[in-house]
């Protein structure tokens, strides 16, 4: 069981697919509007996380090399539909305050580039670890950032008031711009700590500090190309 | 009808900008937006696959997905969809009419897996728009992301000559910069 374990820290701290990859920015950016958004959307990325790399594990050496990226999507896309039928139905209120974003789970690059990097080459024990271990790192950040922007924006975490009578919540933080204001923040400690970490000769590669290879872009690199590549190559042999 | 559409048109450009302020297409806006010439480009040919895709999949889930009683495989379909209408439209588009190829090719393999495409087809099923009034919304939507990317490109490229502090280099810069037009954005909310 010690891979396991390895696994689930690899995807909560060394490798936290928010504060050291940047992945999946966009619901990060859209959901954290509030702390209990943020957990839900977590930890609903981390089922359908969990889910599809198992599946692909299981279904790894069936399916063919040239037409695994499609494969992938169909596989992840069939998940969060079923996420979402269970969220509307269980958790009507989720549902509800996440709305579109929770079919845009499809496109989350934390889930693709998991399933291309992990579970595609993994057995399926540490596949699932990796998988709850990714989600767990993306929840907990999600949940930060949330408590964050509702304990500024509304002076509340988790629906409890926090800060004194006298506080007076900039409503902006809880507003789109207060969502880009946080990231910038973030990437900007994270910046910090990689100069300070590179002076002292420390390797710091892992650290994407948002420029490129991760999700912001990963039309630029990644996940967008390998796609387009493969789809071109089933489309030649058609 | 006609003043609907221009609702529509005015709300989805502007008032509900797809990047500012629902933070779809986050990744071509940060990404592509280092000059404004490909600014340009990257957002003419987003508007062109997004008119074309959010007709798609009008098309395709009022007279399959609907009549079927299978609505709810719409986002397998609709990724499924966009994803082959690109690379179609790219085939095409090298075929038949290179000049425009030249000009737009670069762009269209990057807008794959964008998520404002995705984002705006489920919209349309969402709000349960008809196939014309899906259309006008997905080509607001993508004039209103081609409006903040341009923008973005031009502060981008002011910005080489400024001196920002060193952890601010970078991402967290332009981060900032989009926040700041966020909020000026905030100010077509009285529009409606």
């Amino acid at each position: 069981m010690n891979s396991a374990k390895e696994r689930l820290v690899n995807g909560i701290v060394k490798e936290n697919p928010t504060f050291v990859l940047m992945l999946g920015m966009c619901p990060t950016l859209a959901v954290t509007t509030s702390a209990i958004n943020g957990l839900g959307m977590g930890l609903t990325t981390m089922v359908v996380l969990a889910l599809s790399n198992v599946f692909i594990s299981l279904l790894r050496n069936i399916i063919p090399d040239k037409v695994r990226i499609p494969a992938f999507i169909v596989i992840i896309a069939s998940f969060v539909t079923m996420v979402e039928l269970l969220l509307q139905g269980f958790i009507p209120f989720l549902y509800d305050a996440l709305g579109i974003y929770i079919p845009l789970i499809v496109v989350n690059c934390i889930i693709l580039g998991r399933a291309e990097a992990y579970a595609y080459k993994n057995p399926v024990i540490p596949s699932l670890f990796d998988g709850i271990g990714m989600g767990l790192g993306f929840s907990v950040a999600l949940t930060c950032i949330g408590a964050v922007r509702e304990l500024l924006g509304a002076g509340e975490i988790f629906g409890v008031h926090i800060m004194p009578e006298s506080y007076v919540p900039v409503s902006i933080f809880i507003m789109a711009p207060g969502a880009f204001f946080v990231l910038a923040t973030l990437t900007a400690i994270q910046n910090k700590v990689k100069i300070a970490g590179e002076r002292k000769g420390k390797d710091m590669s892992k650290i994407q500090s948002g420029c490129n290879s991760d999700c912001m872009n990963c039309s630029d690199s990644g996940c967008a190309h390998r796609l387009y590549d493969e789809k071109a190559g089933e489309g030649d042999k058609k | 009808m006609i003043k609907e559409l221009l609702v529509i048109l005015v709300a989805s450009s502007l008032v509900n900008n797809v990047v500012l302020s629902q933070f779809l297409g986050l990744c071509p806006f940060l990404g592509v937006s280092k000059k404004t010439e490909t600014a340009t480009g990257m957002g003419v040919a987003v508007i062109f696959v997004i008119t074309l895709a959010s007709a798609v999949a009008g098309v395709i889930y009022q007279f399959i997905l609907v009549p079927f009683d299978i609505a709810y495989l719409q986002t397998i379909v609709f990724i499924l969809v966009i994803a082959a209408l690109v690379q179609f439209v790219e085939m095409f588009l090298k075929k038949f009419i290179p000049g425009l190829y030249q000009s737009l090719g670069v762009y269209l393999p990057l807008i794959t897996t964008n998520c404002a495409v995705l984002g705006v087809a489920l919209t349309n099923v969402q709000k349960s728009y008809g196939i014309l009034t899906g259309v006008v919304n997905g080509f607001a939507t993508a004039v209103g992301f081609t409006i903040s990317i341009v923008i973005l490109a031009g502060i981008r490229e002011k910005l080489t000559y400024n001196d920002i502090p060193e952890s601010f280099q970078g991402m967290p810069i332009v981060l900032v910069t989009a926040g700041l037009m966020a909020i000026a954005f905030c100010g077509f909310s009285g529009l409606l």
